[in-house]
């Protein structure tokens, strides 16, 4: 059976690694390449690297750094952030990156995710959706969670599907940064519509949130930043933990 | 020197890098006589397989691959181009090991592709010296081949065994990506340029 994937996050700000405390007062954690190296090591199953520049010239330094993070690591990581075009996601591929994420894009242009997937096939393009509950109803936001949309959460992830999305990396908005656990019924029904893999994001604060939604909310991955960043958890714990939980996890 | 041929066929450089991180020297190339002249040949390939074939085939690869004696290993897609024939196109392989390409079948809880790091059994080459049986390498892929006499290696996705590693003579594939499997995957390769 396919392990469970453990994955940190890490949010890029001109090369460095910085972890958004609500988006706002971001703090510098480290060196992209390094952080991913250890990560590796230290028994991550993948990786994410979202680039949160907002200039030119820091998507230019990211593309460089998605080459020298290639070169220097040894498991899969996925690239996302600002991806606006089939281009865009090619100079992405070139440079070594195993998948690209797209969220607000997509959302404006629903043909891209078929574009990309098209020409680099559906396990390269995640797509990424950041919802809230609205109403009783979850609705996606794009731009970090700052725009309301009128797509509905399980709509969009169908769509997202059946347009060729290979995986849907959802967070929850309102567990996002709350350290109080993932939004496992959400994640539970995703995994019943969908027929693609879902990773788990926003909301982790310990090994059992970790367990609960990978068990519970059946999710193929679970995603987190701060609880890794920070040594609060530990991955070779957390794998330990999780095995003797009886999760199918790779140690 | 190690030859990786490129043949436009997805994401390669991620092999070379694989071969850079162990101290390797590599070109990437579809040059006939460079290729012949390599010590040993990585047919990489990731995306659709009949597409793949047509870049081979283009290229006038195809009997060259087959006529290489020295050792060559296959990853994914090259892997499956080695087999007999695959469902995906469907278009006829290399026909170098004694397999079919099929797809795997949905099921609820089974995911197609089967994508992500999973165990490996039945271990039987030298291409696994100090591998444990149940090391876990990463996968993507929607199709695979079946188990038969070139298997080396084996992986279960759902009610599927399928080979995760084939060998006949001096060619080796392997279904799984070892350039992104971890101090696991480092290992194969090494016993790879070893060879």
């Amino acid at each position: 059976m396919v392990a469970k994937r453990i994955i940190p996050c890490l949010d890029v700000k001109d090369g460095q690694v910085v972890k958004g405390i609500n988006f706002e007062g971001l703090r510098e954690v480290g060196d992209a390449v390094q952080m991913g190296v250890q990560y590796a090591r230290d028994g991550a199953d993948e990786l994410v690297y979202l680039d949160i520049s907002a200039s030119r010239e820091g998507r230019r330094t990211f593309v460089d750094l998605v080459r020298r993070i290639a070169l220097g690591i040894d498991i899969p990581f996925t690239v996302g952030g600002g991806i606006g075009t089939v281009e865009d996601a090619a100079r992405l591929l070139d440079a070594g990156a195993d998948k690209i994420s797209v969220n607000s894009a997509a959302i404006a242009d629903p043909s891209l995710i078929g574009r990309i997937a098209a020409r680099y096939g559906s396990q390269f393009v995640v797509v990424a959706i950041d919802a809230r509950c609205l109403g009783g109803r979850w609705m996606c936001t794009t731009h970090g969670g700052s725009r309301p949309t009128e797509r509905e959460l399980f709509a969009w992830a169908r769509e997202a599907q059946e347009r060729g999305a290979g995986e849907i990396l959802f967070t929850s908005m309102d567990h996002d940064g709350t350290r109080a656990g993932y939004a496992d019924a959400v994640y539970a029904r995703l995994a019943e519509e969908l027929s693609i893999p879902v990773i788990a994001s926003g909301g982790a604060g310990s090994i059992e949130d970790i367990r609960r939604v990978l068990i519970e909310g059946r999710a193929d991955a679970a995603l987190a930043a701060s609880i890794f960043h920070y040594g609060q958890i530990p991955i070779p714990e957390l794998k330990t933990a999780l095995n003797k939980a009886g999760v199918n996890v790779r140690l | 020197m190690i030859a990786i041929i490129d043949y436009d066929a997805g994401n390669i450089r991620s092999v070379g890098n694989a071969l850079e991180r162990l101290g390797a020297a590599y070109e990437l190339t579809a040059d006939p006589a460079r290729i012949l002249a390599a010590d040993k040949v990585i047919l990489p390939g990731v995306g659709n397989a009949a597409k793949a074939m047509e870049n081979l085939r283009e290229r006038g690869l195809c009997q060259l691959v087959r006529d290489l004696r020295r050792p060559v290993l296959g990853i994914c897609v090259g892997m499956q181009l080695m087999c007999r024939d695959s469902e995906e196109g469907p278009v006829e392989g290399l026909g170098i090991f004694d397999a079919h390409v099929r797809r795997f079948a949905e099921a609820p809880d089974i995911k197609v592709p089967h994508m992500g790091w999973n165990a490996l059994g039945n271990l039987d080459s030298k291409l696994f010296r100090d591998v444990d049986s149940g090391s876990f390498v990463y996968f993507v892929h929607s199709y695979y081949a079946g188990l038969g006499p070139d298997t080396i290696a084996t992986c279960r996705h759902g009610g599927t065994l399928f080979s995760a590693a084939l060998k006949y003579e001096n060619f080796y594939g392997t279904q799984f990506h070892p350039e992104k499997s971890g101090s696991v995957g480092a290992a194969i390769l090494r016993n790879f340029l070893a060879l």
